[in-house]
């Protein structure tokens, strides 16, 4: 089989207003898909209620309904277009959530409607955490322990067959998160568990075992109809469980698992995305790894194009949904092209040569009484992403992108506020997951706190927090030595250290670090990201900045 | 660039190219071919693989040591490759498994390790000249005698390297013994796991030496013979390859890379040598038999030709999608099957796992 032939025109439901926990990644892959099934002679009607997105444009679909995405809009587009299937996958959880309810209304098969990309009974079994845990157990994969509870009293029994806190509320079926939290004690429990059955379409609340301060990580997969199965990316957040991945700095690929260890989750990964059975395009799978044994267990699912995948997407060059969409119709993932390196197939697995950091854009300050504490539902508004040749670099980078006047990993304006703290009160900023923890953690490492007493206080793994000190012992090196010794600056540029950074560490003015920069001959090269560590070349100029020896900018 | 702890080291290849880097290893220098690995994770399976005997390697991905070295993920005896030539080497790793350090390891091992040199243009400049002799010094630092220390390796082509790393005797793997089915393994530089995964299938696993003759293997009645792995040019290992000819049709076999490679030779096909070969975890391989893909474990500078085999004899089974070279071929009458890529991962993806699993079936 390749593309179908039986289906001339896709219906596809985009992801509507964006929210905390849903934003213009959805956009992104849903301009993709448009695009890709237009290219391949399909007739794409797209529903988005929201104007103020790419996919909405005139030229992207054939044609565009700007309406309210629920279920009596989406019969009547249904009715006057006629469309052969629904493309539900690319359209974020609202998407998702959307053909969930054409398929229980019965609208689907009153009009005799495909889904294509997820199947109803994929999307329950992912996304229900009842059908998830027994699929899970089916498979032999750990999870934490957890029930289901429909009343406070059941609640209350799975709470006692746990038989510790903290435990993690979750609500079901809601978006990034809302209506869960984490409870350290009975009183907190009650409340939650209430809020929960509130915010949840269907009243269920899951009840489940902390793993707070286990590591975190996601792989994102992709799947054809020939049962062929690719990951395209790893992703390790440096925040443990605990903090909501949206809000967590994460990094690509997974920094601190041995062959051994990723080869067990990648694995797993594939062995979920079987058991769920997902035909066709991308999904993501969520693990945690207890730091102290690797004990491994699965979080969650999606069945769909995620909020990572593009991430993953720029990260690696794959263009997941895009390639998602093509396998939604028919394609077979060896019977599409590699577009970077156009003579390769995609029915490989990207392998990078950087590093790739991602970093949340919070804005606390713009909504009142919200209290800048970071926990299991999503808070931040937006993110960077950056990349470069090693993790202090990308680091660097993406601090600097956020536009919250930081140069880099350095307080701008702040660094008297941050001194003058309290080493006692320093402990609880430190410990508090928080929009600005890391740079708390810079002041302690600034005041001479060891390693060994940030990775207790924080949870973060050693790994990343031997990082951040290299970063503040550079700037110490920097204030003492200057930066006359070409080597020297030529390190420290590596670093991702920004002219504007060092004159700030210096006292100097930027355009003077610049010209002392040029001078020494210290400038940037151009590095392309090509799926494929150089392996073969690439055609698609897709480059980012780094200081290292060779240029293939120009 | 320099830290004051770690001394200045030097790349340099025959060609004259030069990279300036520090020593993160043991001091020293070595010569060899300078390979490429674009593998993210497996640092350690990759520089104990026997395979690597002779070659320096490059890894593609930047940040090397993160989750530091322990006493499992060992696919020999000891670190096999000449030199590890790495961009960042991360001396403060972070794993529950982890023992030690990257750095220390290779200076107990006593193997040169250059960081904080531009590996992505080393595999730039490998893909478009090919793969290349070179020298990696912390001694000298005059670039022409380096040069001439570089051509003056031997490099791989009509080089006998598996003498260097097969057994010197015949010995049965360790937890192996009293296993209903028993295979001989012929150690040409066999990868650890290859023995592990045959142990774990009920097999006892008799472990001999490269030079063994088909006589001796087939004296001991074993239930199939597994040829294994190995470094250098399969080209010049003739008197391998005639007792491979003598067992064929006599015993299940079955051919892990270089053992493929002695396979094609014994059928009459020819090898060449790859511009700059395989090496990763990510290589597509087709089935033909089912149409799936597989994501590969590779490591492989030499190749059968496609061309080459008679397929009145040889059935082609799986092909390499990158690049459309033989990969997998089976017997059409014997019982005999071999790859090109590593099924035994370590590292790499576990997706071929199921040929050894067919191995045992032909048993």
């Amino acid at each position: 089989m390749s593309k179908r032939t039986d289906i001339k025109k896709v219906l596809l439901i985009g992801s509507g207003p964006i929210v905390i926990g849903q934003a213009c990644e959805f956009d992104y892959s849903g301009t993709q898909a448009c695009r890709v099934l237009k290219q391949e002679g399909y007739e794409v009607i797209l529903i988005n209620s929201n104007p103020a997105t790419i996919m909405t444009d005139p030229e992207v679909a054939d044609k565009t309904y700007i309406e309210p995405i629920n279920t009596y809009t989406i019969e009547k587009i249904i009715k006057k277009e006629s469309p052969d299937v629904v493309l539900p996958t690319l359209g974020g959880q609202t998407a998702l959530n959307a053909a969930v309810e054409l398929y229980e209304q019965g609208i689907l098969a009153k009009y005799n409607l495909e889904l294509i990309g997820a199947s109803y009974p994929v999307i329950k079994k992912a996304e229900d955490r009842n059908k998830f845990k027994a699929s899970m157990q089916k498979i032999g994969l750990d999870l934490p322990q957890s029930g289901f509870a429909y009343t406070i009293e059941e609640a209350e029994q799975i709470a006692n067959r746990i038989g510790t806190f903290p435990l993690i509320i979750r609500a079901s079926f809601t978006l990034g998160g809302t209506g869960g939290g984490i409870v350290y004690n009975r009183e907190e429990f009650v409340e939650k568990v209430r809020y929960g059955f509130k915010c949840s379409p269907v009243t269920e609340v899951l009840i489940e075992e902390s793993i707070i301060g286990w590591k975190e990580y996601e792989l994102e997969l992709m799947r054809d109809y020939k049962d062929n199965v690719v990951i395209i990316c790893s992703i390790e957040n440096i925040d443990p469980m605990g903090v909501h991945t949206g809000d967590s700095i994460t990094v690509a690929p997974a920094q601190t698992l041995s062959d051994y260890e990723y080869q067990i989750m990648r694995d797993a990964a594939l062995k979920v995305i079987r058991e769920i059975g997902v035909e066709t395009g991308g999904s993501n799978i969520q693990f945690a790894v207890n730091p102290k044994n690797g004990r491994m267990v699965v979080i969650e699912m999606n069945p769909r194009v995620s909020r990572s995948s593009a991430l993953a997407s720029k990260a690696t060059g794959f263009p997941i949904a895009k390639i998602a969409a093509k396998l939604a119709v028919g394609y077979a993932l060896d019977e599409i092209s590699n577009d970077i390196t156009k003579e390769t197939p995609a029915s490989f697995e990207p392998t990078i040569d950087y590093c790739v950091v991602k970093i949340p854009r919070f804005t606390f300050e713009k909504f009142k009484g919200a209290k800048d504490e970071l926990g299991i539902s999503m808070q931040s508004v937006g993110e960077t992403m950056a990349l470069g040749r090693n993790f202090k670099e990308s680091f660097q980078k993406g601090m600097r992108s956020l536009e919250i006047g930081c140069s880099g990993y350095i307080l701008d304006k702040k660094e008297k506020e941050f001194s003058a703290i309290a080493d006692a009160e320093m402990i609880k900023l430190v410990s508090q997951p928080s929009s600005e923890r890391f740079f708390y953690i810079r002041s302690a490492f600034k005041r001479g706190w060891t390693l060994e007493k940030i990775v207790d206080l924080t949870g973060i793994d050693k790994w990343f927090l031997a990082q951040f000190k290299g970063i503040v012992l550079m700037e110490e090196e920097i204030k003492a030595k200057g930066i006359n010794h070409k080597e020297f600056l030529i390190k420290v540029k590596q670093s991702g250290f920004s002219d504007h950074q060092i004159a700030m560490i210096l006292n100097q003015k930027e355009s003077d670090i610049r010209a002392k920069r040029k001078n020494l001959g210290v400038e940037p090269v151009y590095k392309l990201v090509d799926t494929c560590a150089a392996e073969f070349e690439a055609y698609t100029p897709y480059y980012y900045s780094s200081y290292d020896a060779e240029d293939e900018g120009f | 660039m320099i830290q004051e702890s770690y001394s200045k080291a030097l790349l340099v290849l025959e060609d004259g190219t030069v990279f300036r880097g520090r020593s993160f290893g043991a001091e020293g220098e070595v010569s060899g071919e300078v390979v490429f690995n674009t593998s993210m994770t497996g640092y350690q399976e990759v520089i104990t693989d026997p395979s690597y005997n002779a070659q320096m390697i490059a890894f593609t991905y930047p940040l090397i040591g993160n989750y530091g070295v322990n006493s499992q993920d060992v696919e020999s005896d000891g670190v096999k490759a000449k030199a590890m030539i790495v961009r960042d080497y991360v001396a403060d790793y972070s794993n529950w498994r982890a023992e030690m350090s990257l750095g220390t390891y290779l200076k107990n091992n006593n193997v040169v390790g250059i960081c904080e040199v531009d590996t992505r243009a080393i595999t730039r400049h490998i893909r478009n000249h090919g793969a290349m002799k070179c020298v990696v010094s912390t001694l000298d630092s005059r670039i022409d005698s380096l040069i001439k220390k570089a051509q003056k390796d031997l490099g791989l082509i009509g080089r006998n390297l598996v003498k260097e790393v097969t057994c010197k005797m015949k010995y049965i793997w360790s937890g192996s013994e009293g296993h209903l089915k028993k295979v001989v393994v012929m150690d040409y530089g066999v990868k650890y796991n290859i023995l592990r995964m045959l142990a774990a299938m009920g097999i006892e696993v008799h472990v001999m030496p490269a030079n063994t003759s088909a006589s001796e293997v087939l004296a001991l009645n074993p239930d199939g013979v597994m040829l294994s792995n190995g470094p250098g040019d399969p080209r010049v290992l003739t008197e391998i390859v005639a007792e491979v000819k003598k067992m064929i049709g006599k015993v299940p076999i079955f051919g892990i890379c270089l053992g493929h490679q002695l396979i094609g030779q014994a059928l009459g096909a020819t090898i060449s040598k790859l511009k700059f070969g395989h090496r990763g975890g990510n290589h597509p391989v087709k089935d033909l038999e089912t149409g799936k893909v597989e994501i590969t474990s590779q490591n492989h500078g030499f190749c059968v030709d496609i061309d080459s085999v008679n397929e009145q004899e040889i059935e082609i089974t799986h092909i390499n999608l990158y690049d459309n070279t033989l990969e997998g071929m089976k017997h059409k009458v014997y019982p005999l099957f071999s790859v090109q890529y590593h099924p035994e991962a370590y590292p790499g993806p576990h997706d071929s796992s199921y040929l050894l699993r067919r191995f045992c079936d032909l048993m």
